[in-house]
């Protein structure tokens, strides 16, 4: 589906609250990334972080409650690849999450998602809903 | 996709031969069962080899993580062999590089366990 908004590419899924959201979320994330021209290496990065993106949302924002869903929306444009999740749980804050590498954190065997998302984009954004949470991530595309 | 564990035994250290993706759901349950039943036959020396591991999201890190504090609780040694670029590169980024003994191929990791 081709928007009229500017965007090169745009899609927009209304998915359910699911483990096959994230698998559907994954393939898209690397569909885009592989579109926008990154890099393998880059592509698997963008797609895993896109993927951690779906698993909160559908576990920790939804638990999974069929009732919920999940959006999602990829947008391609000649500057960015922008990858939007967001559900419709009781919301988070991200500042509240600890640190997975201080000493602590660093073997502890879960709360490495969203550390993984601001390591690996070039932004992460995240945004209280009425109800829900969103999570925007971008990543820059360099044309030279 | 999921991940599949091939096991054996090299001078008395268990080699798993771990392929696939080491993701939330199977993968990661799969690596936690493998490490499980190695630790109940009585292995203490156990070294992964991941080689033909093509992806690894949070999930697979924990059960890394959860691989080696189970290994350690145990009072065994746990190693890992033959990383792609891209697992180290993601092991690099969660600074998980600074608590695995990682080595680059079989014959330095099997003599390391000596």
């Amino acid at each position: 589906m081709f928007d009229l908004t500017g965007s090169e590419l745009h899609e927009a899924l209304t998915l359910p609250s699911t483990l096959s959201t994230v698998e559907i979320v994954e393939t898209k994330a690397t569909e885009y990334a592989e579109k926008a021209g990154f890099d393998e290496d880059t592509a698997s990065q963008i797609s895993m972080v896109s993927r951690e993106a779906a698993v909160n949302a559908v576990l920790h924002g939804n638990k999974k409650d069929p009732g919920k869903k999940v959006h999602a929306t990829f947008d391609l444009t000649a500057d960015d690849l922008t990858i939007q999740v967001a559900d419709e749980g009781e919301g988070f804050d991200a500042t509240a999450v600890p640190d997975p590498l201080s000493p602590e954190g660093l073997l502890k065997p879960s709360g490495r998602g969203i550390f993984l998302m601001r390591a690996i984009m070039d932004e992460v954004h995240f945004r209280q809903l009425s109800p829900g949470a969103e999570i925007t991530l971008v990543k820059h595309r360099n044309r030279d | 996709m999921s991940m599949n564990v091939k096991l054996r035994h090299v001078s008395g250290v268990t080699v798993l031969d771990l392929s696939g993706r080491i993701t939330l759901g199977e993968g990661s349950i799969g690596l936690r069962d493998a490490i499980r039943d190695a630790l109940a036959a009585g292995s203490k020396k156990i070294l992964l080899n991941v080689a033909d591991v093509n992806y690894i999201d949070s999930a697979g890190l924990g059960e890394l993580v959860g691989a080696y504090t189970s290994v350690k609780n145990a009072g065994g040694d746990l190693k890992l062999m033959n990383l792609s670029k891209k697992v180290k590169d993601l092991l690099v980024i969660t600074k998980l590089l600074t608590i695995f003994d990682v080595k680059e191929n079989e014959t330095d990791a099997i003599a390391a366990f000596a």
